[in-house]
C-alpha cells in the first residue's frame, strides 16, 4: 500500500504548489496593475513638458491646445470646471444623502428599507450615458425654458446630474457608517427616554462621523471621475465659467473629446496623460483618505 | 420639581413633535429622489418603447443610423463584455482566493489589498488612456475587440476581486479545518470545501460587474469602438459596435440629431434592460443563496 | 404600603415563541426586588417590559398589566419617553456614550430640559456623588468615559441613569461583567440607592440575590414559581423548584 500511495501523494502535493503559486501570481498581478497604470500616464504625462513649460501647464488659465500659431495647455478652466460642478452635485447629494442615510438606517425596517436600498443600488448601476442622455433631452429644456437661457448644457446641467449620480454613493457608504455604530450606544439612549430623532442626531450620528465623512470624500471622488454624462450636458467650453449658465469642460470629458482629434506622439497627445495623471492623483488621494476614515470609525468603537 | 413642569412640559412635547415629523421630514428629500428615478425610467420607456420591435433588436443600422436596428451594438457589448470576463474572471477568482486562503498577514498583503481597493475608485477614463498607451499602441493590438476588452477586464478586475473574496471568507473556518483534518492538501481543501459553497457569492458579483461593464463607454472609446461597421466583428482584431457609445453618438454626434432621436430611445432602453436584467438577476440570486444557506446565522 | 409596580397577568412572545407565561406580582416601593432564575427563563425579558425597551424588538406581543402609580405601563396611551425618565435601566455591558464623563451624564438631562448651565454642572456633581464615583474622577470630568475601567464605566451608568431623576432603576445584571471588587462597591451602592428609589434587579448569581435584595422573584421558562421575602425564600422557599433551583440541583 505504500508503494501505490507515494507517487499519487507526490501529485497531490505538486497539485498543491502549483495552485498556490498560481493564486499568488495572480494576485501580485492585480497589484501591479495599479503600479503600472501610474507609471505609463507618468511617462507619458512627463513628455509633454518637453515642449509645455510645467508652470504653464499647472496654472494657466487658458486651455487651446489647437490653437493656431500659440498652443495653450493651461489646467485651471478645466480644474475650475471639475471642481465646480463637483462642488454644486455635492451641495445637493450631501444633505440629502446623509438625511436619507439616516432615515434609512434609524427609522426604516423591514421591506420598506430593503426596497428603499435596492431601488437606490439600481439606480447607482444606471449607465452613465443613460443619465446624460436624460440630462439632455429632459434637463437640459427644462434649464432652458425655466432661466431664460440660450442653452441648457452648462455647468448647472452638469452640477445637477452629477448630485444624482453621487447620491447613491453617498447613501449608501453613510449608511454602513451608522449602521457600524454599536447598538448599545442606542439602547442606553432610549433608556434615558430619549427620542429617536435625538438618539439619531446627538448619538449615533456624531459617532459615526469619520465614516460619514468619508462617503462624502467617496461621492467627491465618484463625481470627479464621471465622464460621459458631463460630456452630454456641461456644453464642453474650456473656458473659466462666470455664471451657473456658461458651458464648463473638466478634466475628464477633455481627455475623452481631444483624445481622438489628437496627433499621436504630439504635445497635445502626451498633455492628455499629464491630464490623466492628475485625474489618478486625484482619485487615488480621496479613495486613500476615505479609507483611513471608515476605518477610524471601526476603531473607535473597540476602545 | 413642579415649579417646573409647565414649562418642561411644553418643551417635551415640542421634542416628541420633532422626532415623529422630523423624520417625515427627512423622508420628503428621499421620496423626491426615489419618484425621480421612476420618473426618468418611465419617460425613457415612454418615449422609446415605440421603436422597439423584433426587428429593431435584429436589423443592423440603415440609411444612416435613420432607420433600421442596432443589432451589430447588441453583438458588440456583449462580445467586448464576454472578452473582458475572460481576462478577469480567472485572475480574479485566482487573486481572491490567495488573498483570502494563502495571504500572510503582513505589510505586503495589506499594500496588495489597498492597491486593489483604490484600483476600484480611478475613474473609468483613466483606464481608457492606459489601454490606448498599453495595448493599442505598445502591445500593437490596434483598435480592436481585444484591446478594448483587456482595458474593460482591467477595469472590472478590482470588482470581481472584492466580491469573490467577500464570498470566500464568509466561508466558515471550522469548513477548512474538518478537510484539513481528514489529511487533505490546501488546495484540495479549497476546491472541495470551500469553493463550491462560496460560488453563488462569486457568481453573483461576477454578474454585477457584467452589468456594470456593459454599460460603460469611455474605456472603449479609443480602444477599439467605433460608430459604424458594414459587417459584425468577425475576429479578435475587429473594430465593435457597441450601445453605450451608439447612444452617444446619436445623441450627440449625428447630423439629423432630431430625426434619430427615437432611435437613441430606444438604445438607451435596450442598454437600461441588459443591465438592468443582470442587476435583477444578481441580486435574486443572492438573496435566493442568502436564505439556502444554512452555515448562515 | 402601597405598591409602587404591581405586573398583572403578564404575557409576552417573541413571533411564536412564549417567553414569558401569566406573570403576576407587586414590587414595593424603596426596597431591592431580585428576579432570579436559570438562564434563558425570561428575566432581562421581564425586566425590559418594565420600561418597554421590548418594543424595539420585531414582532413582539404583550398582553396583561402593569401598574405603576394607578397606570398601565402597556397601555397604547402611555408615553413611553416620559416613561423610560422615569424608570431608568443599567445595563449587563457598560455602554457609556463615546462622549467625555461629563456630556454622558449631561446627556440626559439636556433632552428633558432638566435645567441648563450651572444646574446642569450641579446635577453632573450630585450623581457621580450618588454613584460613588466623584472622588475618582472630579479631576478628569472632561476625559473620556471609555478611559475609565469597567467597574468605574458602570457606576458611570449608573449615575447616568440617576441624572433624570428616575423614580425606579432596573439593573439587568450590572454585575456580571465586573471582577468582584468592583461588584462588591455596585452591591454597596444599590443598598445606599434604595433608601430613594424602587430597584428591580435581575441577577443569576444567588448568593448576591441573597446580600443585596429585601424582595425575590423566582422565574423559571416563563413561568413566575414563588415570589416572597428573601430571607423567607432562602430558608424556607415554599415551591419545590425554587428549593432545587437554590440548592444547586440545576442552574
Amino acid at each position: 500500500m505504500a508503494g501505490t500511495g507515494r507517487p499519487r501523494f507526490r501529485s497531490r502535493k505538486l497539485t498543491d504548489k502549483a495552485a498556490g503559486a498560481v493564486f499568488r501570481a495572480s494576485s501580485l498581478l492585480s497589484a501591479v496593475v495599479l503600479l503600472g497604470i501610474l507609471l505609463f500616464l507618468l511617462l507619458y504625462g512627463v513628455r509633454t513638458f518637453r515642449e509645455v513649460p510645467i508652470l504653464r501647464f499647472l496654472f494657466g488659465t487658458v486651455w487651446n491646445p489647437d490653437a493656431y500659431g500659440e498652443p495653450a495647455y493651461g489646467l485651471i478652466p478645466l480644474v475650475l470646471g471639475s471642481l465646480l460642478s463637483t462642488a454644486i452635485a455635492l451641495i445637493i447629494a450631501v444633505p440629502l444623502g446623509i438625511a436619507s442615510a439616516i432615515l434609512i438606517s434609524e427609522r426604516l425596517k423591514g421591506w420598506v428599507r430593503v426596497a428603499t436600498k435596492t431601488l437606490v443600488e439600481l439606480f447607482a448601476g444606471f449607465p452613465s450615458v443613460v443619465l446624460g442622455f436624460f440630462g439632455l433631452v429632459v434637463l437640459a429644456p427644462f434649464i432652458a425654458h425655466t432661466f431664460h437661457v440660450p442653452s441648457g448644457l452648462n455647468l448647472l446641467n452638469a452640477g445637477v446630474l452629477l448630485g444624482f449620480m453621487s447620491l447613491p454613493t453617498i447613501i449608501s457608504v453613510s449608511d454602513d457608517a451608522l449602521r457600524v455604530v454599536p447598538h448599545s450606544y442606542r439602547e442606553a439612549a432610549y433608556a434615558l427616554g430619549a427620542t429617536p430623532w435625538t438618539t439619531a442626531f446627538r448619538i449615533v450620528l456624531p459617532a459615526a462621523r469619520s465614516g460619514i465623512l468619508a462617503a462624502v470624500m467617496l461621492g467627491f471622488g465618484r463625481a470627479v471621475g464621471e465622464t460621459m454624462a458631463v460630456m452630454m450636458v456641461a456644453g464642453n467650453a474650456a473656458i473659466i465659467p462666470h455664471s451657473l449658465f456658461d458651458p464648463i469642460r473638466t478634466i475628464t470629458s477633455t481627455i475623452a473629446i481631444e483624445l481622438g482629434e489628437s496627433a499621436f506622439g504630439s504635445a497635445h497627445y502626451y498633455s492628455l496623460f499629464a491630464l490623466g495623471c492628475v485625474l489618478f492623483i486625484i482619485a487615488l488621494g480621496t479613495n486613500l483618505v476615505a479609507e483611513s476614515l471608515i476605518k477610524r470609525e471601526k476603531r473607535s468603537f473597540t476602545l | 420639581m413642579t415649579g417646573h413642569e409647565p414649562a418642561q412640559g411644553r418643551r417635551l412635547r415640542r421634542t416628541r413633535f420633532a422626532s415623529n415629523y422630523g423624520f417625515w421630514a427627512l423622508g420628503i428629500p428621499l421620496a423626491a429622489f426615489l419618484v425621480f428615478i421612476v420618473y426618468m425610467f418611465a419617460y425613457l420607456l415612454r418615449n422609446g418603447l415605440g421603436v422597439i420591435s423584433w426587428r429593431f433588436l435584429t436589423q443592423p443600422p440603415l440609411n444612416g443610423m435613420t432607420e433600421g436596428g442596432i443589432w451589430p451594438c447588441i453583438v458588440g457589448t456583449v462580445l467586448v463584455t464576454f472578452v473582458s470576463l475572460v481576462f478577469s474572471v480567472p485572475i480574479g477568482v485566482f487573486s481572491a482566493i490567495y488573498l483570502s486562503e494563502y495571504a500572510p498577514a503582513n505589510f505586503a498583503t495589506r499594500g496588495i489589498r489597498s492597491s486593489i481597493r483604490s484600483l476600484a475608485g480611478i475613474p473609468s477614463i483613466v483606464y481608457g488612456l492606459f489601454g490606448v498607451a498599453l495595448f493599442v499602441s505598445a502591445m500593437k493590438l490596434g483598435l480592436s475587440i481585444l484591446s478594448s476588452g483587456l482595458t474593460l477586464g482591467l477595469m472590472n478586475l478590482p470588482w470581481i476581486i472584492a466580491t469573490a473574496e467577500e464570498a470566500i471568507s464568509a466561508i466558515p473556518g471550522s469548513f477548512r479545518e474538518g478537510a484539513l483534518a481528514l489529511g487533505t492538501t490546501k488546495w484540495e481543501a479549497i476546491r472541495h470545501n470551500v469553493l463550491p459553497y462560496a460560488f453563488p457569492g462569486i457568481l453573483t458579483g461576477i454578474l454585477l460587474a457584467v452589468a456594470r461593464t456593459m454599460g460603460e463607454t469611455a474605456p472603449i472609446l479609443f480602444t477599439g469602438v467605433t460608430y459604424y461597421t458594414r459587417q459584425l466583428p468577425n475576429s479578435l482584431s475587429s473594430k465593435f459596435m457597441a450601445l453605450p457609445y451608439h447612444l452617444f453618438a446619436l445623441a450627440t454626434q449625428h447630423d439629423q440629431m432630431m430625426k434619430v432621436r427615437p432611435i437613441a430611445f430606444g438604445t438607451a432602453i435596450v442598454l437600461l434592460a441588459f443591465v438592468l436584467l443582470f442587476d435583477v438577476v444578481a441580486f435574486v440570486f443572492r438573496l435566493r443563496t442568502a436564505s439556502a444557506n444554512k452555515w448562515q446565522v | 404600603m402601597t405598591n409602587k409596580i404591581t405586573v398583572e397577568g403578564l404575557n409576552l412572545w417573541f413571533s411564536d415563541n412564549h417567553v414569558l407565561k401569566d406573570v403576576s406580582f407587586a414590587i414595593p416601593p424603596n426596597a431591592v426586588t431580585a428576579i432570579m432564575g436559570p438562564s434563558g427563563c425570561g428575566k432581562s425579558t421581564l425586566l425590559r417590559t418594565i420600561n418597554r425597551m421590548n418594543d424595539l424588538i420585531l414582532g413582539t406581543r404583550v398582553t396583561g398589566r402593569i401598574m405603576m402609580d394607578g397606570q398601565d405601563i402597556l397601555a397604547d396611551s402611555t408615553d413611553v419617553i416620559e416613561l423610560r425618565k422615569r424608570v431608568g435601566m443599567v445595563f449587563q455591558k457598560p455602554n457609556p456614550f463615546p462622549k467625555s464623563i461629563f456630556e454622558n451624564i449631561a446627556f440626559g438631562p439636556r433632552i428633558h430640559h432638566l435645567g441648563a448651565g450651572s444646574e446642569i454642572a450641579e446635577r453632573v456633581e450630585r450623581t457621580l456623588v450618588a454613584a460613588n464615583l466623584w472622588d475618582e474622577v472630579k479631576h478628569r470630568l472632561h476625559d473620556n468615559a471609555f478611559c475609565l475601567s469597567g467597574g468605574q464605566q458602570q457606576r458611570l451608568c449608573m449615575a447616568r441613569c440617576l441624572s433624570v431623576e428616575p423614580e425606579v432603576i432596573l439593573l439587568d445584571e450590572p454585575a456580571s461583567a465586573l471582577d468582584p471588587l468592583s461588584s462588591a462597591r455596585l452591591e454597596e451602592l444599590i443598598g445606599q440607592l434604595k433608601k430613594n428609589y424602587t430597584i428591580i434587579i435581575v441577577t443569576h448569581n444567588m448568593q448576591q440575590a441573597a446580600r443585596v435584595s429585601d424582595w425575590c422573584a423566582f422565574l423559571m421558562l416563563g413561568e413566575l414559581v414563588e415570589f416572597d421575602r428573601t430571607d423567607r425564600i432562602f430558608t424556607k422557599p415554599g415551591d419545590k423548584r425554587t428549593e432545587d433551583f437554590l440548592s444547586g440541583r440545576f442552574g
